[in-house]
């Protein structure tokens, strides 16, 4: 069975299926205040709804599938599919995945119902182009996951940005428009360099062997000049540093997050924001290892400006949403570090953090969501004592929080902790400093908690408010879940990934010499 | 040294015939007599189309200076795409504008007469010839609203600029003449080559004219002044089919003259013609950004697009030839498939060509907003279009010719036209409608044209390999 195939052609078809079923569609427009929590108003809103989160479900059956498949002791890329696409140019349809690329296609399938899920109620019209966005950008995000071939990779990098745009743009809040344009042009920006360099890579290949191809395994044999790597791996560097987002590079992110709707933030935060940090260890690191070693220690020490800046850009924030993106920066920065100091136990924690920043931060988005659909608001400043009103809510922001704060048992924990420690290992300095990010982050998160569930019920609004309802308990229960699970059983999702991450680590630090003292110790301690 | 055979002209011959029956028809029907005009072009375009299949690989000759080879056979073949697709797109614009439909059909006909011959012609005077005939009849097309002002403004402005360009052009013509004896294009290039004239001034001349002449007709920088009034003033299905059918042509001649005959100075008008390539990029998206008027931007779209298909004649490798024609074929289908969507809205008494127009056409006219929107992707290079293919091809060509520079220069324009081609979109999709839309009922014909055109984008978007080795082998038979 072609199960990498599937798992993009799936939510691929569902979208094509969902678009050729008539209705929906031509709801005229209605105020912006008309969000209620209600059921849904198109006469076939409801199947387009449930049909797509029936094919978002088997999607995920299918990555669970392909997790339970996977053979976790090998480091090789497996359920490879191949055939010539494009045989001039040695284009090939070449998919695999290794530990590396497993989970974080999990991730995607797990997050897409999710997502689905919190905004079922948030978004009310036009519920069939909403779907069908949702599921295309699934089939793309899968397709980025599993390409083996550059080429294959860059379309779907690309393609990603089609329905992405189009969730901000139509059902965003009110900046929606200009958010959307910032974050397409912004993130096109970047990626067409990434193009230019992907093309010099094959034409090398060409010059080396004859024959052009863009096969990824083919080209981490490839012998670069130094010279050509700096540019080349800026050049992907840059892509993938926009996408993350990198300190300076993040000034997309907090508009496209707050003006998308949920769906589109737990979308963005949970996967989308994964694709540079994947690009970066999947590509970028062992394409051009001399001159990773070389811009690592820049790259790390934005990537700790980053952690600092967004934590304490995030504490002042006065709307919520604002508040989780400028986190995602700060997360996503320990994310950065781990794989700048690229060694095993670094690298690990900076897969573990993804997958559980992904875990976390879409349920952020999830939950205040869930208060934006009941208030319109999101400012801290609106809320105040809900916990007396919506106790099971609170209890869920709580977890989920603790999640995100990165607190023993819960899964944010595991993965800074490895970073830290491998960062240790490389350069204590950055650790020093990326520490502090560790309390600020727990600094914004809380108190934002403080304000907004403790404390007497300031505003009249807030007196009654529905509390959980079973279809939101449909998408937070797994979150709180996952957020456990990960914490308490970190080995379940280290396995898979342990073999894949050492061979790529060797496979940098094989050809940077100065990392020789560091790759002895971390032998040493596994 | 006259063969006999006329077997290379068999495309051409279709079309004039089909031309000629619609003269001949225009001119016996009754007053009022209502008649489908049109599917006589249509007929003699598949003709040609099934002579151009049948003489592919032949490489035969006619009357000394019209070659059938492959580069010929694959621009006439997208000629014919251009024009069956311009005919099927025409039927609502010719009910609404009152069109005279007989000489609509006829001229469009010689134009592509012409395009064909311009593309497979051997010898310099032939290709000035084809250059008038096509360039005459597109004068009359652009200015054939009488009524319109505009519209005869354009063809004002675009036959005297024409007019200046190929005195350019035929001075060009003279000066290589006096220089090789002969304005066959393989005498002209076997004397060039045989000869050592390097930094010879009047081969320099003569190169230059012949570029400026060149450079009128695809409307590189800075010899675009006349494109967007052009473009705006004609109605909008003929905007479309000039912006292709005229490109491809010019494109072609370009190509065959500076890469075969002109090869050996390729030292001296490569670097002019990366620093063309270069400016038509950065100013067709740059200018393109500021527009209002839906076909003004796309005409400086593809003034810009110009200047990518100018990469590809800048790296002349194989892999850049081979991705001029791609690109061409990809180019004028997307580009005709924008138009069509602006000439099927338009109104009896106007068009819908402006940026407001398009205001919530998701809610009116969802099917031909979501084909608008596949266009503009395209057009902005996004994947899985035939856009993303093209673009990727000629700069894959840049690259591996050392043009990286250039390279650079065209992914970061297309983001920036990105953001003018989604201007549109964010009308179509997420502005609400204050006025009424415009009531227009799309025709059976029309649609279908949109819908061949989409299924061409998203073919050659995600399985080009088949046309790529169409080009590769257009290619392999000359240069």
């Amino acid at each position: 069975m072609p199960l990498l195939t599937l798992l993009w052609a799936v939510p691929l078809a569902g979208a094509i299926l969902l678009l050729l079923i008539p209705g929906g569609g031509d709801e005229p427009a209605r105020p912006a205040d008309d969000h209620e929590l209600r059921a849904s108003r198109g006469p076939r809103d409801g199947l387009f709804r449930w049909l797509a989160l029936a094919i978002s479900l088997v999607v995920f059956a299918l990555t669970l599938l392909l997790w339970a498949r996977f053979d976790s002791g090998s480091a090789d890329f497996q359920f490879i599919e191949r055939a010539s696409w494009i045989p001039a140019f040695g284009i090939d349809y070449y998919v695999g995945v290794d530990g590396i690329s497993l989970l974080l296609i999990v991730l995607t399938g797990f997050l897409t119902p999710v997502a689905l899920l919190s905004s079922w109620a948030g978004v009310t019209r036009k519920i069939k182009e909403f779907s069908i966005f949702v599921l295309a950008l699934e089939a793309a995000m899968i397709g980025v996951f599993v390409s083996l071939d550059l080429f294959l990779f860059y379309v779907f990098w690309d393609a990603m940005l089609i329905p992405m745009y189009f969730l901000i743009g139509i059902w965003g809040y009110d900046q929606r428009i200009y958010a959307a344009l910032k974050f397409m042009l912004y993130t096109m920006a970047g990626s067409v360099l990434m193009l230019v360099a992907i093309l010099g890579l094959a034409y090398l290949h060409s010059e080396a062997t004859g024959s052009y191809t863009f096969d990824l395994l083919k080209l981490y044999t490839l012998q670069i000049a130094p010279e050509t790597q700096r540019w080349f791996f800026l050049a992907f560097t840059l892509a993938f540093a926009i996408k993350v987002p990198i300190f300076p590079f993040h000034t997309w992110l907090p508009d496209a997050h707050v003006q998308a709707p949920t769906a589109g933030s737990v979308i963005l935060a949970g996967v989308l924001l994964k694709m540079g940090t994947y690009g970066l260890v999947r590509f970028a690191f062992p394409l051009f290892p001399q001159a990773a070693a070389e811009f690592a220690p820049w790259l790390a020490m934005l990537a700790v400006v980053g952690i600092i800046y967004g934590a304490l850009v995030a504490m002042v924030q006065p709307d919520m949403k604002k508040l989780v993106a400028y986190s995602s920066v700060s997360h996503l920065g320990f994310v950065v570090l781990g794989i700048c100091a690229m060694n095993v136990t670094a690298v690990q924690g900076a897969v573990y953090q993804m997958l559980a920043h992904g875990v976390s931060t879409g349920g952020l988005f999830f939950v205040v969501g869930m208060l934006s659909d009941r208030r319109h608001t999101r400012l801290i400043s609106e809320f105040g004592g809900l916990k007396g009103v919506v106790p099971r809510l609170t209890a869920a922001f709580l977890i989920i929080t603790l999640a995100s704060i990165g607190m023993p048992g819960l899964n944010g924990f595991i993965g800074e902790f490895l970073i830290l420690i491998g960062a240790f290992q490389w350069d204590p300095r950055y650790v020093v400093v990326a520490g502090l990010g560790v309390i600020l982050s727990s600094v914004y998160l809380l108190w934002m908690m403080q304000r907004v569930y403790y404390g007497k019920v300031t505003k009249v609004e807030n007196a009654h408010m529905p509390d959980v309802t079973a279809r939101e308990w449909a998408g937070l229960a797994p979150l709180c879940v996952m957020a456990l699970l990960m914490g308490i059983l970190p080995a379940l999702f280290m396995r898979p990934m342990e073999p894949a991450v050492r061979r790529m680590v060797d496979r940098v630090q094989a050809v940077s010499p100065q990392r020789v003292e560091t790759r002895v110790q971390t032998d040493v301690q596994h | 040294m006259f063969s006999t055979d006329l077997g290379a002209i068999t495309p051409m011959l279709c079309v004039t015939l089909a031309a000629l029956g619609t003269m001949g028809y225009e001119a016996f029907r009754k007053p009022g007599e209502k008649m489908p005009v049109g599917v006589f072009g249509v007929i003699g375009l598949i003709g040609a189309g099934f002579g151009t299949a049948f003489l592919w690989n032949r490489n035969t000759e006619s009357l000394g200076v019209i070659v059938a080879d492959n580069f010929a056979l694959f621009i006439t073949m997208t000629l014919v795409v251009v024009g069956i697709l311009t005919i099927m797109f025409s039927s609502q614009a010719l009910n609404g504008d009152h069109f005279p439909k007989g000489e609509y059909y006829t001229l469009l006909l010689f134009s592509i007469v012409g395009m064909m011959m311009m593309a497979s012609a051997n010898d310099l005077l032939v290709v000035f010839i084809a250059l008038e005939v096509l360039s005459l009849a597109v004068y009359v097309l652009t200015g054939i609203r009488r009524d319109n002002p505009k519209g005869t403004e354009a063809a004002f402005k675009y036959f005297l600029l024409g007019a200046f360009s190929s005195a350019f052009f035929l001075y060009g013509i003279a000066f290589t003449y006096g220089i090789t004896g002969s304005t066959r294009l393989t005498a002209v290039g076997s004397y060039l080559s045989a000869q050592a004239l390097a930094g010879n001034p009047l081969v320099l001349i003569a190169l230059g004219l012949l570029l400026v002449g060149f450079a009128f007709k695809i409307s590189a920088v800075p010899f675009h002044m006349w494109t967007p009034d052009a473009y705006e003033g004609a109605p909008a299905i003929v905007t479309g089919f000039m912006s292709t059918g005229v490109k491809a042509a010019a494109f072609a001649a370009f190509a065959r003259v500076f890469l075969s005959s002109f090869e050996p100075f390729k030292g001296d008008w490569a670097p002019i013609v990366a620093a063309l390539a270069a400016l038509t990029m950065i100013l067709g998206t740059v200018v393109g950004v500021a527009q209002s008027n839906l076909k003004r931007m796309l005409a400086y779209s593809s003034i810009a697009h110009g200047g990518y298909l100018l990469v590809g004649l800048v790296a002349a490798n194989q892999v850049g030839k081979a991705a001029i024609l791609f690109y061409l074929l990809g180019y004028s289908v997307t580009n005709l498939a924008a138009f069509g969507v602006i000439a099927l809205l338009g109104a009896r008494d106007r068009e819908a060509d402006e940026l407001r127009d398009f205001t919530g056409l998701w809610n009116s006219h969802p099917a031909l907003a979501a084909l608008m929107t596949v266009s503009l992707l395209s057009l902005g290079g996004l994947p899985p279009t035939v856009g993303f293919i093209g673009k990727w091809y000629i700069f894959s060509a840049a690259v591996s010719a050392g043009y990286y520079w250039l390279a650079i220069i065209g992914v970061l324009t297309s983001v920036v036209s990105v953001f003018f081609y989604l201007r549109v979109v964010v009308m179509m999709y997420m502005a609400e409608r204050t006025t009424a839309p415009v009531p227009t009922k799309v025709t059976a014909v029309g649609m279908g044209a949109l819908v061949l055109s989409i299924v061409a984008i998203f073919y050659l978007g995600i399985l080009p390999a088949p046309v790529m080795n169409y080009a590769a082998e257009s290619i392999a038979t000359i240069f």
